[in-house]
C-alpha cells in the first residue's frame, strides 16, 4: 500500500485506457503517454494493463506502507527515495516507511509512477482509467490528494538496479531536430483538409505551433496565424479520436487527446499518428511544435521502431531478471 | 462508384458516400447529402454489419456517419473503403424498434433560463415553445460527446435556436436542450453551449448499471410537461 504525502492538480490513475465504450459516449481516458506507462510495465514483469499513477504536476511525494518495487518513466526530474536520488526508467525497491518524492520534470511532462503488481482500484467498463469528464474510474473518478492511499497486488521484487533508455534517446528523431524547443509531429491531411485555403494548408505545416495553457488531458490549444477554410461549412458530429486536428472558427487548432470528447464537429485538418502522440505527451505549455506531413503507409512504418523497442526492453528484461536469479541460486547452492 | 479514400471530398454535393481515414487506425464513413431519418438508418445498418469485422474494435455512429476504430492498421484500407460502400449500397435500412421513454419535464426557471433566447429567436411565446417541445416525438440518432448523451432527432424547426456564444460555464446534469436542430438532455454537469429549456431528475449515465447508457440509438423520447415555471 501507498500513501499520498503531496501531490497537487490533476494527477490521476492511469492504464492504458478504456476502447470499447465510445459508442456509448464515453472516451478511452488513459495515459497521454502510454510509452512510458508500457516501458514501466515491462520493466516490473507487469501485466501490459496494469495501472499507474499518473502525474502532470509536481512536486508528489509518496509513502511506501509496504515493500514495493518501483520505477518512474516519462520524465527527467530529481526523484529521491528517503533522500537518495534514485533515476527515472529504472527498477528500484523501496522498504516500508520510505518517503519517494519526485520534483519538476528537468526533461518531460508526464511522470508514471509504475509498481510491480499495478495499483490496485476496482474495474469500471473495462479500466481502471481515471475518467474525469464522467467522475469515474481510477480512485472514485477523481484526482489524487494528499492522504489518500492506494493498494496494489504486487510485492517487492527479488531483483532490481536495471532500467530502459528512454525512449527519446532511442527512437529517431526527425529531420530538422535542431530546436529543442520545437517537437516535431508526423500528422496525415484528414477529412476536411481540402476544404482550407491553400495558404492555410501551408501555414499548416510551417507554422511553429505554440502551446498554450488552454492545453490539457482533453487536448492541446495550439497558438498561431489562424487557418482559414474556403468557405464556412456545418458539420454534422462525427467520431473524434486522440491525435485528430480540429479548427474551430477562430482558426486556431485543437490537438484531441486522451480525454477527448467522443464525437466533435469542428473542421479536421490533419490527425498527429499514432507513433508521435507520446511525445505530445511530453511537450509542455509554451513550447513549439511543427508539423510534418506524412501518409498513411509513412505513418503505419512509424510503428515499427516503437514496437521493437518495446520488445527489444521485454527480452532484455527477461534475460536479465532469469541471469539475476540464476546467479543467485548458483551462490545459494554453493554455500549450501 | 468513386470508393478512392481522398480528403477532399466535397460533401454536400457528392452523391458518393465520403471516405477518408483519421490517423492510421480510423476510417470515416460520411453518407452523401442532408441529414435524413433514411440516411441515419443506414448508417445503423453499416454499424450493425461493421461490428461483425474481426478488425474492428470500436464503432462510433455520428449523425449520418460512422467512424470504425481498428485494432490494427488496415492493410489494405482501400479495401475496407469498398467494403463499406458496397454495403451502404446494398443494405436495407435497419429500423430499431427502440424503448419508448416517456420524460417529465420542469419547463423554465432557473435550470431552464434560455427558454427567453429560445422565444425571442423564435417569435413564439414560452407557452408556444413548450408545447410545440413537447409535441414531438424524438429519436435517439446517435450517442457521444458525453457519456450517455444522446443526439436527438426530431425537434420542431420552429423552435430550433443556435448554440450559444457563450457557453453556460455550470449546466446541471439533467438539463433539457436544444442545440441547433437537435435537442438533448446534458449528460454532465460542466460548461454546455445549448440553450436550456426545462430540467429533469432523469440521469442517462450510470457506470455502476449494465449497460451503463440509458438510451441506446433508436430508442425514442416523449416529453410532457410535469411543471412549467415562467
Amino acid at each position: 500500500m501507498i500513501t499520498i504525502l503531496e501531490t497537487s492538480a490533476l494527477n490521476t490513475v492511469q492504464d492504458l485506457g478504456r476502447p470499447g465504450y465510445r459508442n456509448l459516449g464515453v472516451g478511452t481516458s488513459g495515459a497521454m503517454d502510454t510509452l512510458a506507462l508500457q516501458v514501466g510495465n515491462i520493466l516490473l514483469g507487469n501485466q501490459m494493463d496494469d495501472a499507474c499513477i499518473e502525474l502532470q504536476t509536481y512536486p508528489f511525494v509518496l509513502r511506501f506502507d509496504t515493500p514495493a518495487t518501483f520505477a518512474v518513466t516519462g520524465i527527467d526530474a530529481l526523484i529521491e527515495l528517503d533522500g537518495r536520488t534514485v533515476l527515472p526508467w529504472m527498477v528500484e525497491t523501496a522498504a516500508a516507511g520510505q518517503v519517494l518524492r519526485i520534483g519538476p520534470p528537468k526533461a518531460g511532462a508526464r511522470g508514471y509512477i509504475c509498481l510491480a503488481g499495478g495499483i490496485e482500484v476496482p474495474v469500471v467498463l473495462g479500466s481502471r482509467s481515471t475518467q474525469l469528464r464522467g467522475s469515474f474510474g481510477g480512485l472514485d473518478g477523481r484526482p489524487l490528494e494528499a492522504g489518500d492511499t492506494l493498494g496494489t497486488t504486487g510485492t517487492a521484487l527479488d531483483v532490481a538496479g536495471y532500467g530502459a533508455l528512454p525512449p527519446a534517446a532511442v527512437l529517431d528523431t526527425m529531420a530538422g531536430d535542431k530546436d529543442a524547443k520545437v517537437i516535431n509531429l508526423r500528422a496525415m491531411p484528414a477529412t476536411d483538409y481540402a476544404l482550407f485555403t491553400p495558404e492555410a494548408q501551408k501555414r499548416l505545416w510551417e507554422t511553429p505551433w505554440r502551446i498554450t495553457p488552454q492545453s490539457n488531458r482533453v487536448g492541446y490549444r495550439l497558438s498561431g496565424a489562424p487557418l482559414e477554410l474556403r468557405h464556412r461549412v456545418e458539420l454534422r458530429s462525427y467520431g473524434v479520436i486522440a491525435g485528430i486536428v480540429q479548427v474551430p472558427p477562430a482558426g486556431e487548432p485543437i490537438v484531441q487527446l486522451a480525454d477527448a470528447n467522443t464525437v466533435g464537429g469542428y473542421p479536421r485538418i490533419a490527425t498527429v499518428i499514432e507513433a508521435d502522440l507520446w511525445r505530445l505527451a511530453q511537450a509542455r505549455i509554451g513550447m513549439r511544435i511543427r508539423l510534418h506531413e506524412c501518409s498513411f503507409a509513412e505513418g503505419v512504418a512509424a510503428m515499427q521502431p516503437v514496437n521493437a523497442y518495446l520488445d527489444d526492453l521485454r527480452t532484455l528484461v527477461a534475460r536479465y531478471r532469469s541471469s539475476t536469479r540464476c546467479r543467485a541460486g548458483m551462490k545459494s547452492g554453493a554455500k549450501a | 462508384m468513386n470508393t478512392d479514400i481522398k480528403n477532399d471530398v466535397a460533401r454536400d454535393t457528392a452523391a458518393a458516400p465520403a471516405i477518408s481515414m483519421i490517423g492510421t487506425r480510423a476510417m470515416l464513413f460520411e453518407a452523401p447529402g442532408d441529414f435524413t431519418m433514411t440516411h441515419q438508418r443506414r448508417v445503423w445498418a453499416l454499424m450493425d454489419a461493421a461490428q461483425a469485422r474481426p478488425d474492428v474494435l470500436e464503432l462510433i455512429p455520428g449523425v449520418t456517419n460512422l467512424m470504425l476504430i481498428f485494432s490494427a492498421p488496415p492493410e489494405r484500407p482501400q479495401a475496407v473503403a469498398e467494403w463499406l460502400c458496397h454495403a451502404w449500397n446494398t443494405l436495407p435500412e435497419r429500423h430499431i424498434e427502440g424503448h419508448l421513454f416517456e420524460i417529465g419535464v420542469r419547463y423554465g426557471g432557473a435550470l431552464g433560463e434560455d427558454l427567453e433566447a429560445v422565444c425571442a429567436h423564435s417569435g413564439l411565446s414560452a407557452q408556444e415553445v413548450i408545447s410545440i417541445h413537447h409535441g414531438s416525438e424524438y429519436t435517439v440518432c446517435a450517442i457521444g460527446s458525453a457519456p450517455g448523451f444522446g443526439y436527438l432527432h426530431g425537434l420542431d424547426p420552429r423552435i430550433a435556436t443556435p448554440r450559444k456564444t457563450v457557453p453556460s460555464l455550470n449546466m446541471q446534469a439533467g438539463t433539457v436542450i436544444i442545440g441547433g436542430m437537435q435537442a438533448g438532455i446534458s449528460a454532465l454537469t460542466g460548461p454546455n453551449g445549448w440553450n436550456s429549456i426545462g430540467f429533469t431528475d432523469l440521469r442517462v449515465f450510470d457506470p455502476a448499471k449494465q449497460p451503463p447508457a440509458l438510451f441506446a440509438v433508436g430508442d425514442r423520447i416523449r416529453f410532457y410537461p410535469e411543471s412549467i415555471e415562467l
